[in-house]
């Protein structure tokens, strides 16, 4: 029974790793500090730290003359972020994203809903591929592929004229505030643009939720005489919530922090994103940015502390 | 009993769905078909003409080859220090239980769930504060920030499936502790590490907002593609490079996908 038994077991490594095991496992204090010391140090250390930095500089203002950084603890750079024009900026911002995940809510629960109730076998690994990989592929060059569609020349006033709708685009572009020259300057356009890029950020957590909803409910709700309107409002929906609430917090902060698509597709009014940028680039005011920076992270704290009394990490 | 009938989908719901699908992969579709276009000085639909010249072109431009190099060396370093960090940090989380375990997941979190500019303007000015100029390694540094999420939510997920009991009977036939993880825990959760690497590097790959703000003179392929979107001068040129990035990307995140598709089926997960 030994002779057969020195063969799966291992020989015991060399003493000193041997101790140092036993030592591990009689102190899982010290194992847990071994193992959490290197990535609290990393993410506290450089992470928070660099923010805790950040988040103080906008308690400092700029010298209007000089152009310095006054060190003293003064709350004028937030009444300056409260001012008509960069409130103006804020709200537009807020805005954005709200309609941004409203829509991506809408466009994602049908794909959701078909992956989680009805696609099967082979189906189900289309739907979840055909999900991840727009998700995965690159943020840029996804921009780029909108900046040919929606260009003037390109495949969108093709189709229209092509279609003889030429009329409703251009009846489309001369609205005001969402029209513009043509859709890659005008409102339109960057709505479109971010829907794009971050709906795949949806459909994962709603078809998670969605794929808790046993069938039977549902079958329970039109036995009862529920037509599919009243289910979906009384059954579907508010057990889908969580998980639109969690896909929400995606779509929701990834739309208030991008400049990147704005300045490429859209008109030259800014966001909040955009603001950051230009206040620390080409303005230097520092702690205005600062102070810019801490509207999406109080408005995303409320939005996660709401999210999390609805349920909504577990859906993630 | 005629539960069966609820297996076809309403034709509407199947409408939209199918749509839904068709507005995420038709943009994708025309970046493969404007990398053969012969038009240069617009983005004209339908295409003049088809042509291979442009790969030609593009295979000789040493600017591409160096911000493809870069690209490459930045998310090998920051994958393989987040596989590190987020590995230590998925284990000290899913196989113990300490006070404050909930703060370290959102720890880990956050660096994705805050905007990408907050993490990127803290980390320059935290930089430029501290006299760190900006480098090769400012942005490993900011990669590796943000791609530890990613390895540790593939190993957290496994984790929890790697059975307890398969490392007690590890440690009863007399294995220490490395002789464990590297026999039992380590082939388990191999593949889930192998999937959060790929996507890790995929994700650093492809960042552009941390790096516009951590990077000095150096160009990785997304900050190229970037100025490039503001100020077209080569427009072949970037359609050829934006449908190589696109191809790049597809194959660590069909590889990942491969790997973790059969996760449930681990040893010791059917009791």
């Amino acid at each position: 029974m030994t002779l057969a038994s020195t063969h799966t077991v291992l020989p015991n490594g060399p003493r000193l790793i041997g101790r140092i095991s036993d030592f591990l496992w009689k102190h899982p204090h010290v194992l847990l500090a071994v193992l959490l010391g290197p990535p609290v140090l990393w993410l506290g250390v450089i992470y928070l730290g660099s923010l805790f930095a950040l988040l103080l500089q906008s308690f400092f203002s700029i010298d209007d003359f000089s152009g310095l950084i006054n060190y003293e603890f003064t709350l004028a750079t937030y009444r300056q972020l409260l001012s008509d024009a960069n409130f103006d900026i804020i709200v537009r911002t807020v805005l954005m994203a709200a309609t941004v995940t409203l829509f991506s809510a809408l466009i994602a629960f049908p794909i959701a809903y078909y992956a989680a109730r009805y696609a099967k076998g082979k189906w189900k690994a289309v739907f979840y591929l055909g999900v991840m990989l727009p998700l995965w592929s690159s943020y840029l060059v996804k921009i780029y592929a909108w900046k040919l569609i929606l260009a003037k020349e390109g495949i969108l006033t093709w189709a229209f004229t092509k279609l003889n709708l030429l009329w409703l685009l251009d009846g489309w572009l001369s609205l005001p505030i969402i029209g513009g020259n043509s859709l890659s300057v005008s409102y339109t356009g960057t709505f479109l643009v971010f829907v794009y890029v971050w709906m795949p950020f949806m459909i994962l957590p709603i078809q998670a939720a969605l794929e808790r909803v046993p069938a039977n409910l549902i079958e329970a709700s039109s036995d009862l005489g529920g037509n599919p309107g009243q289910t979906f409002r009384h059954v579907l929906f508010p057990l889908a919530l969580p998980g639109i609430v969690a896909g929400s917090i995606f779509t929701f902060s990834l739309t208030l922090g991008d400049y990147i698509i704005p300045q490429i597709v859209g008109s030259s009014r800014l966001f909040i994103g955009q603001a950051v940028y230009a206040q620390q680039g080409t303005a230097g005011n520092i702690p205005l940015a600062a102070a810019f920076t801490v509207v999406p992270i109080v408005i995303m704290g409320l939005y996660l502390w709401m999210a999390k009394r609805m349920g909504a990490f577990d859906a993630l | 009993m005629r539960s069966d009938r609820s297996s076809s989908a309403p034709l509407g719901l199947k409408i939209a769905a199918i749509g839904g699908l068709a507005f995420l992969h038709i943009p994708i579709l025309l970046i493969f078909l404007y990398a053969f276009t012969t038009e240069e000085k617009s983005y004209q639909f339908p295409p003049p003409g088809l042509t291979l010249q442009w790969f030609a072109v593009t295979w000789n431009r040493p600017d591409v080859w160096a911000a493809l190099a870069l690209s490459v060396k930045v998310a090998t370093i920051a994958t393989a220090i987040a596989l590190v960090l987020g590995t230590l940090c998925a284990a000290a989380v899913s196989q113990t239980r300490f006070f404050g375990r909930e703060t370290i997941s959102l720890l880990v979190i956050l660096p994705i769930a805050l905007p990408g500019i907050i993490t990127g303007i803290a980390l320059r000015s935290a930089f430029s504060m501290a006299d760190i100029p900006f480098s090769f390694w400012t942005i490993v540094l900011g990669h590796a920030t943000f791609c530890i999420v990613v390895v540790y939510n593939n190993a957290v997920a496994r984790f929890r499936r790697v059975s307890g009991s398969l490392i007690e009977a590890s440690m009863d036939l007399g294995a220490d502790g490395f002789q464990t993880f590297r026999h039992v825990i380590l082939p388990n959760i191999g593949t889930a590490l192998l999937a959060g690497g790929m996507l890790a590097f995929a994700l650093s790959f492809d960042e552009v907002i941390v790096t516009t703000f951590t990077g000095g003179q150096q160009s990785t392929l997304p900050i190229w593609m970037l100025e490039e979107l503001i100020r077209p001068r080569q427009r072949p040129v970037t359609n050829v490079v934006a449908m190589v990035v696109m191809l790049v990307t597809f194959l660590p995140i069909l590889a990942a996908y491969y790997l973790t598709r059969d996760g449930d089926q681990i040893a010791g997960a059917g009791k």
